[in-house]
């Protein structure tokens, strides 16, 4: 995979460079990938998000590993040994917290840079599995970041696994009897306790690093076709792109430090904002939460899981809104990538996000009454969205006027070339 | 088939706008629903203005060693606090208590240790290594002691509630006759800061049964006060740390955040002379 994409222009200046490029090219990949990548020149500011991704798993490894140093995956002794890292191990607090924020500032940029693929048509040919493989990520994201919201052992924590591995006993309105020994199967006893912690930790170490794995995939699956861009039109010439470095590592690194600033505000000032006081109660079996809410990145998957009354149906709604992102490629059927030249999708497009926000909202309030009936309006249109509107909008939609190339798109037709210093800033200057 | 297109896109977006009408209707219906499903068995919570609320927050010494005086007079009677060692106590983002008094604070209690080389569990006076003493061997005793109810431990309390130090002060000074037509549970007092309104704890303080040595007033809403900032180090004894590394990690990121920025000014402006956008 040395020169994936475009000839490289690699040249080792020493004898040791030339010794070691014969044998095992890395300095040429990592060139060829990350110094002379050629990338579109207009990309704006909804790109960055992806090295902000990787920047954010690279803390959720290497502050986890230092916790799992001091954590005891044990129900007598996880909830003390967190707080034995918070009190009584240098930098605890610090690791803790920053791991704790870390999971949900991940959630945001993924949010984020999903919903960047969907509007810029991210996901279409050449790219459709740059995308699944995205799709991949994020479910492994949310396993990952569930086991890893059990591992404290507080009361949010014991329910939300209750609650979760519980949906499995569902299979047994298809087959008797076989959700309920899968359910036991997955706790290892016929109730969440100290087997179903232990293996809950077992895979929360383990996943990240599957993580990583697929990472690498995904970046590979991205420099083959090169990114996609705001015009959504592909790469024509070698003047409609920079290479990465010095363009993109400098708008990447100044946007990082941007996403860090905040990142880092939560931990010191408001590490528990986002968090759940009653995960600082000890789990207790014998005591149910009057609510039980998951962590606020999974609340519109919740709302949808409980906007449906019948059990099954609500599970395989669940897991389908995250399965029928793997369609998407297909489900579109618009020839035009870019939303900003949609102007009917663009619509839909908008109530979609303005949907998830809503179905966030419901899934931390009590499935009644008014809450319910929005939910399951929320739920019709999440999947109204994908299953007909992509189809069919894609199907009658007169997309406006595109222009000819990448170049065209960030000169305009009337500005003058050397008006402004960066392209990116104003990515739609073609209206 | 494009000439058509035209007026279908006009409806299109007529379809389209009434449909993000629609939903926006809704939710602010939902809004508007919302707070008056939330005002049955409303709880009131008072907010105090707190010496370590907001980012440069910092615990009050004096604050937290009456705060800790009021835990070890009244409340250490029932509830257990299992994290919290003497050391912490002088500990430096704390009550900082003095060295000496730390020491004394310790020794002033027996603590089991053992088994000794004959085997046998002895008393000794405490260290600064020691945990809070529990008021019970069990939590059946404890029960039995409190009409049945379980009070709960005190480490982490103050992150354990919503409302945090205001939730606490707010419960310690909620204490109320029940309104007319509200029927208490027997062992049961009307509090109106707790979920239901009942609550097995008895009115925990009055004016007067904790002797302060400065001159802070010896009310029940000074105890309050003082035993919540205590209750909240207890819970969150890094706070100070905490807020002190982050202005430096913050200002930090802020400054460089505007080098970055200044730099990728700088990086793009040559962009178009060293890379020229070309079509051919």
């Amino acid at each position: 995979m040395a020169d994936l994409g475009h000839p490289s222009t690699y040249r080792p200046t020493t004898k040791l460079g030339e010794w070691f490029d014969a044998r095992l090219p890395v300095a040429r990949m990592m060139h060829n990938q990350f110094v002379d990548y050629p990338t579109p020149r207009n990309l704006n500011y909804w790109w960055t998000f992806g090295g902000i991704l990787v920047v954010c798993l690279a803390i959720q490894i290497v502050t986890g590993i230092v916790l799992a140093m001091h954590y005891v995956a044990s129900p007598d002794e996880a909830f003390n040994s967190v707080e034995f890292i918070m009190r009584d191990v240098n930098w605890g607090w610090f690791l803790r917290y920053t791991h704790a924020v870390g999971a949900s500032m991940f959630f945001v940029a993924v949010y984020i840079h999903t919903f960047r693929g969907l509007y810029y048509g991210s996901y279409k040919a050449p790219r459709e599995i740059l995308w699944m493989l995205g799709v991949l990520i994020l479910l492994l994201m949310i396993a990952t970041a569930f086991m890893g919201y059990s591992l404290p052992w507080g009361q949010m924590s014991f329910w939300a696994v209750t609650v979760i591995t519980n949906l499995f006993s569902s299979i047994d309105m298809v087959v008797p009897g076989l959700g309920t020994s899968l359910v036991q199967w997955i706790w290892g006893g016929y109730a969440v306790g100290g087997p179903t912690l232990t293996r809950l930790f077992a895979l929360h170490y383990l996943l990240p690093f599957v993580i990583a794995g697929v990472v690498m995939l995904h970046i590979w699956a991205l420099h083959m076709p090169g990114n996609n861009n705001p015009s959504g039109i592909e790469v024509k010439t070698k003047g409609d792109t920079v290479p990465f470095h010095p363009y993109y590592t400098i708008k990447d690194g100044f946007a990082l430090v941007v996403f860090l600033l905040i990142f880092f505000a939560l931990v010191f000032y408001a590490p528990n904002y986002l968090g759940h006081p009653d995960n600082y109660i000890p789990a207790d079996p014998l005591q149910t939460p009057p609510h039980i809410v998951p962590e606020w990145y999974f609340l519109p998957f919740y709302a949808i899981l409980r906007a449906i009354p019948n059990k099954l149906m609500g599970v395989i709604a669940l897991f389908g809104a995250i399965a029928i992102l793997f369609f998407v490629p297909w489900l579109d059927r618009s020839k035009v990538r870019s939303t900003s030249y949609r102007p009917i999708y663009r619509w839909f497009f908008w109530l979609f996000v303005l949907d998830c926000l809503m179905l966030g909202y419901l899934g931390s309030q009590t499935p009644e009454g008014i809450h319910l009936i929005l939910s399951q309006l929320g739920t019709i249109y999440y999947f109204g969205f994908f299953l007909v509107i992509m189809p069919l909008v894609g199907i009658f939609e007169t997309p406006r006027p595109r222009p000819g190339s990448i170049t065209e798109s960030v000169l305009g037709r009337t500005a003058p070339p050397d008006r402004t210093a960066n392209p990116a800033a104003r990515p739609e200057v073609v209206k | 088939m494009r000439r058509v297109m035209g007026h279908e896109k006009r409806t299109w977006r007529a379809v389209s706008l009434g449909a993000i009408a629609g939903v926006a209707g809704i939710m602010a219906l939902g809004a508007a629903v919302a707070p008056s499903l939330a005002a049955e068995g409303e709880t009131e919570l008072k907010h105090v203005d707190w010496s370590f609320s907001g980012p440069f927050g910092m615990y009050n010494n004096a604050q937290l060693q009456r705060g800790y005086q009021v835990y070890k007079t009244v409340c250490a009677n029932c509830h257990s606090m299992d994290l919290v060692s003497f050391r912490n106590l002088g500990e430096p983002g704390g009550p900082e208590f003095s060295e000496a008094a730390v020491k004394a604070l310790a020794e002033s209690v027996q603590v089991t240790d053992g088994p000794n080389d004959k085997g046998e569990m002895f008393k000794r006076p405490g260290r600064p290594s020691d945990r809070f003493p529990t008021p019970f061997p069990n939590e059946e005793a404890a029960r039995a002691a409190s009409g049945g109810a379980y009070p709960p431990d005190l480490s982490v309390m103050a992150k354990a509630r919503e409302g945090g130090a205001d939730y606490l002060y707010s419960l310690l000074t909620g204490y109320e006759e029940p309104p007319a037509g509200v029927e208490m549970s027997p062992g049961m007092f009307y509090n109106t800061a707790f979920p239901g309104h009942q609550i097995a704890m008895p009115p925990p303080l009055s004016d007067g049964v904790v002797p302060y040595t400065d001159d802070t007033e010896q009310t029940v809403e000074n105890y309050a006060k003082d035993v919540s900032a205590f209750l909240m180090w207890a819970a969150e004894p890094k706070l100070e740390q905490r807020h002190t590394l982050g202005h430096r990690v913050i200002l930090f990121l802020f400054v460089f955040a505007i080098i970055m920025f200044l730099a990728k000014k700088a990086v793009w402006k040559r962009v178009n002379k060293d890379h020229p956008p070309s079509t051919a």
